[in-house]
């Protein structure tokens, strides 16, 4: 049964099929071939370029857009997936305003960078649809690696590991791989199935065996590991959330961020899945943005993040947060939560303003969590630092045979790009102390 | 992986990618960066006889010109051989060939001339390891006043004479570089094959003015008022290169010389045109001087792309592929027949295809009303010109008319034989067939 945008509570089918598709299509729909050479005539071809510097990956970006110049897509993607294995996925979900495209020298001049993601999709689209795998392993090294994760760290890390002649077998907790890229991350920046299918495009350089519903912990022990296999990654991002502490959060219709996307990503029939009326999203960076904006996009009448500090010390970048401002999405900064209320459901909640301490309340029938993802508690022979796993410049944990990346590690930002970097590093690193190289 | 090992007249090279002889290649430092981003080969800065160096301007020694969006297109330059003295030069050299063994190191030359000259500094070059040289007989402005350069390029018998001298003086190949500003190829290329020549490069740059600028009333570059021809390059001359590559490899009494393919190479793609035409390897120095020399990262792995997915394993297979099917405008085939075809779905109704066959050709093509472009067979002469200025990939193409269908500009059945210029009916010479 639809329901009308206003009807308070949560419901689904709040619009047609037809919104809902236009809603959650491509966000920026993929470039054609002569889109592709003209953006691709605008690079420079710098020197030292800024956005390779600004590129976690440092994939060289000038080379691989005068190969889309010169009419080799094919040998462009193998620049990227050279340095970065999910530069399909990357291409999609970095943040570029923020990153290689803000390095543009473009950018600085014109205030229009060079389109460097929707270049590095149009390359490696045209390798993942022609499903050719251009990299081959080297002979076998007869070394075993455990991955723990199969989200952006672990497959970088186990597509490395296998290219250079090891195998690897990797645990994943969830039914299938992908981490964020598959339940994380906004579904208009990823669609027709392109995590699955770029996961069972990486898995042809062979010698990667995926075990799914493996839990570290209930199924598996790290010590297991460490003796069964010649090393460890762990890739295992952050599995949980911070809760706001204050009255009201056990309420009906709270519920984490990150459970509401995933349940959204997993969904086939997006006209089942339920929003509220009135939604209020409470956090500032990307998992806030996309949550907000994809309940405004299912329906929901009124959707508004509140922040607590300045619209500068946002983490979601000022191009997001325009883009869920063009999508309806109100922002309020500078504010606390301090009380859910409602009868059994969530009917308001209370803000307290920080400069002066005044409160104002929000009707909310939806009302979703956003402050920050944490470690789950970790087996006790890895030291932590801030609260994340301790390793070294080559992602080496205190423990042996143990390396880690992503997330999950106390460096580098929380970015698929960064992610897909570390566990790419702790690969070559890894492979060469069982090499006997280091 | 396609094999881009290159052997060009004995020079082995890693790949066929050489640095034209040019401000790129004038010192060990520019010449070792290039080495150590991936070029195969380079044709050192041209070496002058000994003696107080050479002295170049002081002022801007090179100007250009630019698509809209700076996108450099042709660069002309009045910068003389290298102005640093012939010891130095030569102890690099030495150096370079040491450190980079399996790269080509080619010494370019430019001396007076008089025998004494070419007999003295040859064998003092090789010396350094070099594995052959290049005879300068191209560089338009400066040395061309001075009797060396073009001015030795322009006149075959001094070619013929001076590459007998070197090729008595060393046993390492000679290349001879061409100067372009000739009116027929071949004579000056047939001069070098009977001095003696292992291949010739081509083409050095072209006599050029590349602008004027109009509140001085001078030339660019401009030098205290007063500006003077220079040499052009680029992007903007490779199809007069082609041309002239083409022409020595189809020749009878120039075939078979090796070639080594010069003029605006800035791409994989601008290298295999060469190639198919004849060329041996290709030497740059535009792209290089505009992009730096990392461009040999696309240059290498487009080729060998290519080459892969075209199935060819080594470069020789592609050397002269094209030649073939160069041929002489008379035996071109008059019996082909094509009408330009306007793809509807693809047409963004700008009328620069109707502009260009109504002002400028065969009024072939309507316009509607609402601004719908189609094509007149019965006027339509299949010039191709709509399809040039089109600016939709693939929007307006030419399609055959096949044999037995009719022809409705002529009225008449198009022919399944081939019917070339010779034997048409309008010769007034043509030859009958036997």
């Amino acid at each position: 049964m639809s329901k009308h945008t206003a009807a308070e509570g949560l419901f689904s089918g709040r619009l047609n099929q037809t919104s809902l598709k236009n809603n959650f299509s491509d966000l920026h729909p993929p470039l054609d071939g002569h889109e592709a050479a003209v953006a691709a005539d605008r690079c420079y071809f710098c020197y030292d370029a800024p956005c390779v510097n600004a590129c976690p990956t440092d994939i060289d970006i000038p080379l691989f857009i005068r190969q889309i110049s010169t009419g080799m897509p094919v040998a462009s993607a193998k620049t990227i997936l050279d340095q970065n294995i999910l530069g399909g996925m990357c291409a999609r979900v970095c943040p570029t305003e923020t990153l290689c495209e803000e390095a543009c020298v473009r950018e600085k001049a014109e205030g229009k960078p060079v389109q460097i993601g929707l270049l590095q999709r149009y390359a490696t689209d045209v390798v993942m649809e022609a499903d050719n795998h251009p990299f081959d392993r080297a002979p076998s090294t007869n070394k075993r690696v455990a991955v723990i994760g199969a989200g952006p760290a672990g497959l970088a890390a186990a597509h490395r590991l296998a290219m250079l002649g090891n195998d690897v077998v990797i645990f994943e907790s969830k039914e299938k791989p992908g981490g964020l890229n598959e339940f994380g991350i906004a579904a208009y920046k990823s669609t027709n199935d392109f995590a699955q299918k770029e996961v069972a495009w990486l898995l042809k350089i062979g010698g990667i065996k995926i075990n799914n519903d493996k839990l570290l912990g209930r199924d598996f022990s790290l010590s297991g590991l460490t003796d069964e296999y010649d090393a460890v990654f762990i890739g295992v991002g952050l599995g949980n959330v911070r809760s706001l502490d204050i009255d009201g959060e056990s309420l009906r219709n709270v519920q984490d961020a990150v459970d509401f996307i995933s349940s959204l990503r997993q969904e086939k029939d997006l006209s089942k899945l339920e929003v509220g009326s009135n939604v209020v999203v409470i956090g500032g960076g990307m998992t806030a943005i996309d949550a907000a904006v994809q309940s405004k996009l299912l329906g929901a009448l009124d959707v508004t993040v509140v922040y607590r500090r300045s619209m500068e010390e946002m983490p979601a970048s000022r191009y997001e947060q325009e883009l869920a401002k063009s999508k309806g999405v109100k922002f309020i900064y500078n504010a606390k939560p301090v009380q859910i209320t409602g009868d059994e459901q969530i009917t308001n909640i209370k803000f307290q303003v920080n400069q002066n301490g005044d409160e104002f309340t929000l009707p909310a029938d939806h009302l979703l969590k956003a402050i920050g993802q944490i470690m789950d508690e970790l087996p006790a022979e890895l030291s932590l630092q801030n609260k994340k796993i301790k390793v070294d410049k080559n992602f080496k944990t205190d423990a042996a045979n143990i390396w880690a990346g992503g997330d999950c590690t106390c460096i580098g930002e929380d970015l698929t790009v960064t992610a897909v970097a570390q566990g790419r590093d702790a690969a070559i690193n890894i492979h060469a102390s069982l090499s006997g190289e280091i | 992986m396609a094999d881009l090992t290159s052997n060009f007249c004995g020079i082995k090279s890693p790949n066929p990618f050489w640095l034209a002889s040019a401000p790129p290649t004038d010192k060990e430092y520019n010449v070792r960066r290039a080495f150590e981003a991936g070029w195969g080969g380079v044709v050192w800065k041209t070496l002058g006889v000994e003696g107080p160096p050479i002295v170049n301007v002081n002022g801007p020694r090179y100007g250009a010109i630019w698509g809209a969006d700076r996108r450099l297109i042709g660069l002309n330059n009045i910068e003389l051989i290298t102005d640093r003295p012939l010891d130095v030069n030569l102890r690099e050299m030495r150096q370079i060939k040491k450190d980079f063994p399996d790269r080509a190191l080619v010494a370019s030359v430019m001396v007076p001339c008089e025998e004494m000259y070419w007999k003295d500094i040859i064998p003092q070059i090789a010396e350094t390891g070099v594995d052959g040289f290049e005879l300068n007989f191209g560089c338009p402005h400066g040395m061309s006043e001075r009797g060396m350069g073009s001015a030795v390029g322009q006149v075959p018998e001094y070619i013929e004479m001076v590459t007998r001298w070197c090729k008595e003086s060393t046993e390492l190949p000679v290349i001879v570089k061409l100067t372009p500003n000739i009116t027929n190829i071949i004579y000056p290329a047939t001069a070098a094959k009977n001095g003696g020549a292992d291949a010739v490069s081509l083409i050095n740059t072209i006599s050029s003015i590349v602008s004027v600028d109009l509140e001085s009333m001078a030339p660019n570059p401009t030098i205290d008022g007063k500006g003077t021809a220079g040499g052009y390059c680029g992007p903007a001359v490779k199809p007069i290169a082609l041309n002239m590559v083409a022409q020595i490899a189809r020749t009878d009494v120039t075939a078979g010389l090796p070639i080594s393919g010069i003029g605006g190479v800035t791409t994989w793609r601008d290298a295999a045109e060469f190639m198919a035409l004849g060329a041996g390897n290709v030497q740059v120095c535009t792209a290089a001087m505009t992009y730096g020399f990392n461009i040999i990262n696309e240059m290498t792995s487009g080729l060998s792309s290519w080459m892969d997915d075209n199935g060819y394993t080594s470069v020789d297979q592609l050397v002269g592929k094209a030649v073939p099917n160069v041929t002489d405008w008379q035996y071109l085939n008059l019996n082909y027949i094509t009408k330009a075809r306007i793809d509807q779905e693809k047409c963004i109704g700008c009328g620069r295809c109707y502009a260009a066959c109504e002002d400028t050709s065969h009024q072939a093509i309507t316009m509607s009303e609402d601004r719908v472009f189609d094509v007149k067979d019965d006027e339509c002469v299949a010039c191709n010109l709509c399809v040039n200025t089109c600016p939709v990939d693939d929007c307006i193409t030419m399609v055959q008319i096949q044999p037995g269908q009719l022809d409705e500009r002529t009225g008449q059945v198009v022919s399944k034989e081939y019917g070339n210029w010779t034997e048409h009916p309008n010769n007034p010479s043509k030859v009958a067939a036997e």
